[in-house]
């Protein structure tokens, strides 16, 4: 509960940041701080030096388009859960803001941060993912953009370079389309909070028909992934309890972690069960 | 002075400065020229320790010594106050040393400390030294390792077992279990848990040579006794020469009652460099170095009428007790276990058996309710399994079986209370209360309804009663009839009403958030007819509080509070005496009340509370041979124990998909004698109720094959949070305690004790349609769907 010697600090700039990590091999990025100072007070993690971008004000804020949502990497959980703009635009990421941690813990963790841990049991990666969103990145060679489903490598590893500041998230603003519905499921970890399996699912619909299927399952693997034969049944099916129900059997992710509190059986059962409640209630919201 | 303050719910006089952070805990002690420790815990659970080296951790920065056990050599082990089989000295007894020396016997026992310019060197240095340990093999079930092939602990502990104890009538007991129409068997697990203070522990220790007296602040639910144990069972000094200090202290919950290597190791750490040295405790450390409550896999073997009348019970349990033996550790699952097994019930036989185990896990002592809880979970369990048995309506079997209002006082069959009496009691009342509050004959039909859409409600009960005080001190002590505690259970309570009329009250019991600053203030408010606000009381320090047990077993209003109560009631007699003097009038003749002590019948002719005060104070004119001043002092045993009961009421709904149980409503009707203050009292019942749901939904410390807390932070072990819980309905009844002139009865361990089992039957009520009798506690979602998906319904 006392962290190893460690140096600090501020950056006025992301390529400030920048500068600094690529200067400095033990550095770490600091925002909220909600991950790494607990693993350094058990001195899991020690970095050198911390580079505290959590006073660079333009890094934090929403801003909502027609199409799409660009949310800055140091926007906070609870920021996120009660955006009224938000809630119209990309429902489903308030939803899922709301259920992350604790309220204190909402109020200094960040977007941003969130990501760049790439914990498997977070809850943003599934929502990430299964929103297809597009991560902005800038590094000492300027910005770039990188896919959600290219960003998460593994547990707690994401295609960020050392010496790279994630800045901006960007959503498509889907509550803005007609036909479409998302909900995101949480099966919460009693001590934790974070998510044994959390399930986003996206429907959309044209003519009563399913146009637009996603169902993504984190917590179970180490990155969030896409249930493909589920969303492939659901294709051209009408979103009944039958279809869905058929569907979310077909679930083809098979639980990789396991642990004293949940077994990996029962993760895939989870899924299974999630998937078909997520895709009910995206089913009945996309109707409107 | 009219208001009436006993029973009201006054608002704590603590409260401000906790809420404003104004309270000073142990870790805002800071001295001049102190020094920071850090104490290097051992990795494993069973381990010979062949060499320790400190060199390179004594040349780090900062540090300014490190030791080891061999320091400490000439301080004995800790002293262990109760000596199992009833006061005879047994000798089997393993205690922790400050550091230990040769062996370690389960994670985190401490080898070697650091004291540095600041934590943080401190801790840096813990990694520099080098411990050589040759690892032994593990065991950490209670059960198992009382079996030929498990490793042997102690060479004094033959298959691990530190006591054989038991209660009631063997023989009997079997002779109405052979003759009963029907016998129900069931093993039951009381998990492990890890009590969670919101402060953990810490210590800060001054040694001043010329005196040779040391000044010991430490995070305490009884400082006396923590001086009494250190100075005369480990230092071998006088008593005078130690001064504890307890600051605000930031819950107990029972692990603060226990002397610890750490207290004893900052004071000798303190005289050893000759500078003040502070240890706070992290949450890694409270998990493995502090105390752990329950653990005891149960045997139980039920016999009953067709009718439902409950024949005879018979209970074998293993407790485990640790690697080695806390304060008083042993005195849990014996004295405050077994003799509570008949519960709320005639039950005619009863027999229990217990083995007290050492395994290679933390030490086990008292935790909230201690022995009670896992009493009443076995005997609410007991009467749902003979319903479930008989097919009957669990309400019927408990109205079957209930001790009658016309019974008190009650002695339970079989001499397991060992002569006590349940005081008073009406069990049927609360009962009848908690089943209007929910509506129980609605909630069957709607309970029936749902299954057939599919969803699964299920309503459980606890009619508990519970033993509170802690003990008449013949019964609990170490003469030839007692429990064999080395205790006595008395309390004190010292009312000094200074010449400006206000009152400084001096208490031996030490509260860890109950509220003693309020309720003790508000029995002498309402006896002697003094304001609230000139009330003062002071307690945590052994210099100028009088002797005390300390805050703990529901103890402090029914036995703490009485000796206010009595301290008030001399002050009265002296005052009315002073009175008559004062106004020429016949003592006889003279009553006391409202603040007045005044000539029965004119009210008119009275001397104020104030200004005999200042009349005593002042002494120019008192009767002859009368003391100045008024300040009485009161040490009271109380005669009997105080048997708070009531009915707790769980509802839930079990989710069928994915095992998920959800708490829809709890209801507690509970009676506690008379209240003094209903707001605290209501507190302490949310509290206590939240704890004992949590061990049957969330909470289980958790050991592996190699004796590693795998449940290590509160990241794996399920603290419960305000979200996961309804909002409680709370009721009450009042049945006075006859055995102390307020009719308190106590109330700090109710919730917990009642509130486990009425969760855990609910959840049975609810699988009862897939034929689930029982499953062990914590009904995590995976267990319950496995047991629902074993069932192929």
């Amino acid at each position: 509960m006392y962290s190893a010697d460690v140096d600090y600090y501020r950056a006025t700039s992301v390529a400030d940041a920048a500068k600094m990590l690529k200067n400095n091999k033990g550095a770490k990025l600091l925002a909220g701080g909600h991950s790494l100072i607990p693993a350094m007070k058990l001195r899991i993690a020690q970095p050198t030096l911390l580079v505290d971008i959590g006073h660079i004000d333009k890094l934090s804020g929403i801003k909502v388009g027609k199409k799409q949502v660009k949310i800055g990497a140091l926007t906070t959980h609870a920021t996120v859960a009660v955006s009224e703009e938000l809630k119209a635009a990309c429902p489903i990421l308030v939803e899922a803001a709301g259920l992350i941690a604790d309220q204190q813990v909402r109020n200094r963790g960040t977007i941003g941060g969130s990501l760049a841990n790439a914990d498997p049991a977070s809850d943003y990666p599934t929502l990430i993912t299964a929103l297809d969103a597009m991560l902005t990145a800038t590094g000492p060679n300027g910005e770039r953009q990188i896919e959600a489903k290219k960003f998460f490598k593994d547990l707690f590893t994401t295609a960020l370079k050392r010496d790279e500041v994630l800045t901006s998230i960007t959503v498509p603003a889907y509550g803005n389309m007609s036909g479409m519905g998302g909900a995101y499921l949480k099966h919460r970890h009693p001590a934790s909070s974070y998510a044994v399996v959390g399930v986003a699912a996206m429907i959309g619909l044209e003519d009563g028909k399913v146009t637009h299927a996603v169902v993504v399952v984190g917590g179970a693997t180490a990155n969030p992934m896409h249930a493909k034969a589920v969303e492939s049944a659901l294709m051209n099916m009408e979103p009944t309890a039958e279809n869905i129900a058929a569907a979310a059997e077909k679930m083809d992710i098979e639980a990789t972690m396991g642990d004293a509190y949940a077994s990996a059986e029962y993760r895939d059962h989870l899924a299974k069960v999630m998937a078909k409640r997520a895709l009910m209630l995206a089913a009945e919201r996309a109707k409107g | 002075m009219a208001t009436k303050t006993l029973g009201a719910s006054i608002k704590r006089k603590e409260d401000p400065r906790l809420i404003t952070g104004e309270a000073k805990y142990l870790d805002d002690v800071r001295l001049p020229g102190m020094l920071y420790a850090a104490i290097l815990r051992s990795p494993y659970a069973h381990a010979k320790i062949k060499g320790i080296d400190t060199n390179k951790a004594t040349k780090q920065p900062g540090v300014i010594a490190v030791f080891t056990g061999q320091d400490f050599k000439d301080l004995p082990a800790l002293p262990c106050a109760w000596q199992a089989d009833a006061g005879r000295i047994q000798n089997n007894v393993n205690t922790p040393r400050v550091l230990e020396i040769e062996r370690v016997t389960h994670t985190g026992a401490g080898v070697a400390v650091v004291i540095a310019d600041d934590r943080y060197a401190a801790e840096d240095a813990l990694g520099l030294i080098e411990v050589d340990y040759e690892q032994l093999p593990v065991v950490v079930d209670a059960e198992k390792t009382t079996f030929a092939d498990a490793p042997q602990i102690h060479e004094n502990a033959p298959n691990n077992i530190c006591f054989d104890w038991s209660c009631g009538d063997k023989d009997a007991t079997d002779a109405a279990l052979n003759s009963s129409e029907v016998v129900v068997k069931q093993r039951v697990v009381n998990q492990r848990l890890i009590p969670n203070v919101m402060e953990s522990r810490g210590c800060v220790a001054q040694y001043m040579p010329a005196s040779e007296e040391y000044t010991v602040w430490m995070t305490s639910q009884d400082p006396h006794i923590m001086r009494l144990l250190m100075t005369a069972f480990v230092f071998g000094i006088p008593e005078t020469k130690v001064r504890v200090i307890a600051p605000q202290v930031g819950g107990g919950f029972g692990t603060k009652i226990f002397l610890y290597p750490e207290y004893c190791l900052m004071a000798a750490l303190a005289k050893k460099v000759g500078r003040p040295v502070k240890w706070a405790e992290t949450r890694r450390e409270n998990y493995i170095a502090t105390t752990h409550g329950r653990d005891h896999v149960t045997d139980i073997e039920v016999g009953a009428k067709r009718d439902g009348t409950i024949t005879a019970l018979k209970v074998k349990t293993y407790a485990n007790l640790g690697g080695v033996l806390s304060t008083i550790g042993p005195g849990i699952p014996t004295t405050l276990y077994g003799r509570m097994l008949s519960g709320a019930y005639k039950t005619p036989h009863i027999y229990c058996n217990v083995l007290g185990t050492y395994t290679n896990t933390g030490m086990v002592d008292a935790y909230r309710g201690a022995g009670r809880p896992e009493a009443t979970y076995v005997v609410e369990r007991t009467v749902d399994l003979v319903a479930r048995e008989l097919n009957m309506d669990p309400v019927e079997v408990r109205r079957k079986n209930f001790i009658q209002p016309g019974d008190f006082p009650y002695a339970p069959a079989d001499n397991i209370l060992a002569g006590l009496k349940y005081d008073s009691g009406n069990y049927e009342k609360a009962l009848n209360k908690a089943l209007e509050m929910v509506n129980y004959s609605s909630f069957r039909k709607e309970q029936e309804e749902a299954r057939k859409n599919g969803k699964y409600l299920g309503i459980g009960l606890s009619t508990y009663v519970e033993i509170c005080g802690a003990a008449p001190s013949s019964w609990i002590g170490v003469g030839p009839t007692g429990q064999g505690w080395g205790a006595a259970m008395w309390e004190s309570a010292n009312i000094r009403v200074h010449l400006t009329g206000k009152v400084v009250l001096t208490i031996g019991t030490q509260p860890q958030g109950q509220g003693h600053e309020t309720t003790m203030a508000q029995i002498v408010s309402e006896e002697l007819g003094i304001s609230m606000e000139d009330i003062i009381v002071q307690l945590g320090d052994t210099l100028g509080t009088p002797f005390g047990y300390g805050t703990y077993a529901s103890r402090s209003a029914a036995v703490g509070g009485m000796a206010v109560y009595n301290s008030a009631q001399k002050i009265k007699e002296k005052a009315r005496r002073l009175a008559a003097h004062m106004l020429e009038a016949a003592p006889e003749d003279m009553t006391y009340e409202g603040g007045r002590a005044f000539v029965k019948g004119s009210p008119d002719k009275g001397k104020t509370i104030q200004e005999l005060a200042g009349a005593a104070a002042l002494a120019y004119s008192l009767p002859a041979g009368m003391e100045p001043f008024l300040d009485d002092v009161t040490y009271y045993d109380p005669p009997e124990c105080t048997y708070p009961f009531g009915t707790h009421i769980c509802v839930v709904e079990v989710d069928r998909d994915t095992g998920q149980v959800k708490i829809l409503r709890y209801l507690a009707v509970d009676d506690v004698g008379k209240k003094i203050n209903p707001m605290i009292v209501d507190g302490q019942i949310h509290g206590g109720i939240t704890q004992g749901v949590a061990q049957a939904l969330w909470e289980g410390a958790v050991y592996d094959d190699n004796g590693q807390l795998t449940s290590g932070s509160m990241m794996d072990y399920a603290v419960p949070k305000a979200s996961f819980l309804p909002t409680y309905e709370l009721g009450s009844t009042e049945t006075l305690s006859p055995t102390n002139p307020l009719g308190v009865k106590g109330v700090g361990e109710t919730g917990t004790i009642a509130s486990t089992p009425a969760v855990v039957n609910a959840v049975m009520d609810a699988l009862s349609p897939f034929g689930i009798k029982h499953l062990d506690m914590p009904l995590t979602p995976e267990k319950v769907w496995r047991a629902i998906e074993a069932t192929n319904m």
